[in-house]
């Protein structure tokens, strides 16, 4: 019988039915943070127990650090306490840790590909929602509660229930000035930010097809924004591309042995889904929110939803809240919209292609006076070959800060906040009330170059019109 | 490792109406700022409950009247958002047994099982029904029947339902799956070894 890349990878990796019925599932690759995993080592020793298998499990530190200026001891003594309970916990485990001095150090799921330990047909875990971009490289990804990061620390498996498979299609061509992230953004605003419950989205069809490893990753790291736990595409030659040479990718025999096995992994073309979703790609235009959820967002070229519209009282409702909090005007366009804040970085966008591609059309231009500009590399990794183009110049030459590699503004559990109720362009992946650090500041979600056109405006902007393209 | 069985729960309630709030909403990221979950509690629903001087704005949790509620009453996708089990940690921490709620965001929904915090989906309905009842008379006596799916209070009865491998693992006092995972272990390890990726 044919099956979805989801069943063949779940069967692969299923240890036994557990007592509740739902299964012990191996997870091949185990990836920590200094956040959500100091607690489950503290389970551990309570517990007495080891870790399983301590090669399986990958750390960097990425939430907490300062990106200003990375120096130790940190300034804050909370987020000194985590990087070293980390370096602790990796040290007495045998855990192998990208901390700063390997220079490998940077967001958990920019790390994990960047390094070539995100491989397709695998299962990964982390302590932390946005895992599901790995399934960019057709691995089933998922984020986990702590007591979960004890499971897979004292035992590589942990209990789940099966998913059904949602098989998103986008087809035909991206419009020019469409990126990734609008195919995300778009698809979370029509399914709905609980569409997702209980699924795993493939996502398939031309545009994905054509989509760089960087694209397919910015759209698998929000599937959990649209509801889903996890969220991947089938690997093909772009994948392969993209591993080969890496460091914990294979090598010789066993790199032709690995494709062979990965290219059987991807879904069969006749494997039945449980839902089927066709979008057409010329229905998706740049897209930016004007809420406090994800699926809160419109084209750039439409109005700021009135509650009058509203086809229920619910939707009424949240409209309504929503339009307080961000202090937006029914029914007037989106566009126009002053900003404070540009924020360019996080584990949605802040990989090389999104700086280089950012670069192309920034070059010449200057970040509108009063607004404040971060540009945030999501790995030593990534600020280094920006470097080494010229591109940190480009932004610096722009009026951007150009900072070091971190999760800075996209959750500012470090000193990258908003302040008050500003208003912030973020090509982050989430803009709940309070996110960026200020109770009351505001997020609007874009792409990186729709972020590029905000701040060089001062306002929410077209970036085809402010560029040309 | 004996677990509690976690048939019914009883205790007062309290409403913190709407529709997918998030977990950062539940504790701010600040609060994430720590290598233990102890004092999470006094983080809990904080940018809502508290102004920027610290002092109280007006919300069910700051409302004396329901002072010392075990259990939480919310809308439809209750817990969206980031997998930080401080969440349902600070929940817990807080004095909360059991959630009800139109529904839930999945990842939350299994941090708070694996807590023995039973989350229990109940209909709009039935929600406003009790909320109003509360609301009447905060010392309400409320119970959540995980093992019958259902709410009681004064006299009524609202269906409500939760997925069936909590269920099971909540009243079979195996909502801690740790025990019967480290069983499997050696099973894991012999699967490990036939994947080239894991033995590599």
């Amino acid at each position: 019988m044919p099956k979805s890349l989801f069943d063949k990878v779940w069967s692969a990796h299923a240890v036994r039915r557990l007592a509740d019925g739902q299964t012990q599932l191996l997870i091949g690759t185990h990836l920590i943070h200094e956040v959500t995993s100091p607690q489950a080592f503290g389970m551990l020793r309570d517990l007495g127990l080891k870790v399983a298998m301590p090669n399986r499990t990958f750390a960097t530190v990425d939430h907490i650090v300062p990106t200003d200026q990375f120096s130790e001891p940190f300034a804050d003594p909370l987020a000194d306490a985590m990087i070293k309970e980390l370096r602790r916990n990796c040290a007495e485990f045998g855990i192998t840790f990208f901390d700063r001095a390997t220079g490998k150090q940077g967001i958990v799921h920019i790390v994990g590909p960047e390094q070539g330990i995100t491989q397709p047909g695998t299962t990964i875990a982390c302590g932390d929602s946005h895992t599901s971009t790995h399934g960019a490289f057709g691995a089933i990804a998922f984020g986990i509660g702590t007591t979960q990061i004890r499971d897979v620390l004292a035992t590589q498996t942990m209990a789940l229930g099966r998913l059904k498979v949602r098989r998103i299609n986008v087809t035909g061509r991206l419009r020019p000035g469409v990126y990734a992230k609008d195919v995300i953004l778009h698809i979370i605003r029509t399914l709905g930010v609980n569409g997702g419950t209980g699924y795993a989205y493939e996502y398939g069809g031309e545009v994905f097809d054509r989509f760089t490893m960087e694209e397919r990753m910015t759209v698998c790291n929000m599937s959990i924004e649209g509801g889903a736990r996890a969220g991947y595409v089938n690997p093909d030659e772009t994948t392969f591309a993209y591993l080969q040479g890496r460091p914990y990718a294979p090598k010789g025999a066993a790199w032709d042995a690995a494709v062979a096995r990965w290219r059987a992994t991807a879904s069969d073309p006749d494997c039945a889904y449980d839902d089927v979703v066709a979008i057409a790609a010329a229905d998706i235009a740049p897209t930016v929110t004007w809420g406090i959820n994800p699926g809160q967002g419109v084209a750039i070229t439409e109005n700021i939803p009135h509650p009058a519209q509203a086809r229920t009282a619910d939707e009424k409702a949240s409209i309504e809240e929503a339009l307080a909090y961000m202090k937006l005007v029914p029914g007037a366009p989106i566009k126009g919209t002053r900003i404070d804040v540009a924020f360019l970085g996080s584990c949605t966008n802040g990989r090389l292609s999104d700086f280089q591609e950012v670069a192309r059309y920034l070059k010449g231009r200057r970040v509108a006076a009063g607004v404040k500009a971060i540009a945030v590399p999501g790995s030593q990794g990534v600020g280094l070959i920006c470097a080494s183009l010229g591109i940190d110049r480009v932004f610096r030459d722009a009026g951007f800060e150009w900072r070091e590699a971190g999760c800075s503004m996209c959750l500012a559990m470090n000193p990258d906040k908003l302040v008050g109720e500003q208003l912030c362009a973020s090509s982050s992946n989430r803009n709940f009330k309070g996110r960026q650090g200020s109770p009351t500041g505001r997020t609007i979600l874009m792409s990186p170059l729709m972020v590029a056109a905000a701040a060089v405006t001062g306002a929410v902007a077209d970036a085809r019109e402010v560029f040309g393209i | 490792m004996a677990l509690a069985k976690i048939t019914e729960i009883t205790g007062r309630g309290v409403a913190v109406p709407g529709n997918d709030i998030d977990t950062d909403r539940i504790i701010p990221a600040r609060y994430l700022k720590c290598i233990t979950f102890d004092g999470l509690g006094e983080g809990l629903f904080y940018d809502m409950r508290k102004n920027a001087d610290g002092t109280d704005k007006p919300h069910p949790l700051n409302d004396p009247r329901f002072k010392g509620a075990s259990i939480l009453l919310s809308g439809a996708n209750f817990g969206c958002g980031s997998s930080r089990e401080h969440a349902p940690q600070a929940i817990q921490k807080y004095g909360f047994r059991a959630i009800v709620a139109e529904s839930y965001a999945e990842i939350f929904f299994g941090n708070c099982t694996t807590l023995g915090m039973p989350c229990l989906s109940a209909s709009r309905d039935d929600l406003t029904r009790l909320s109003a009842a509360i609301e009447r008379d905060p010392g309400l006596a409320i119970t959540v029947d995980v093992a019958a799916q259902e709410i009681r209070w004064a006299g009524q009865t609202a269906k409500a339902s939760i997925r069936e491998a909590a269920r099971e693992a909540l009243i079979h006092g195996r909502w801690d799956p740790i025990g019967e995972l480290l069983e499997g272990l050696p099973a894991a390890r012999e699967l490990a070894t036939g994947l080239p990726y894991m033995s590599a």
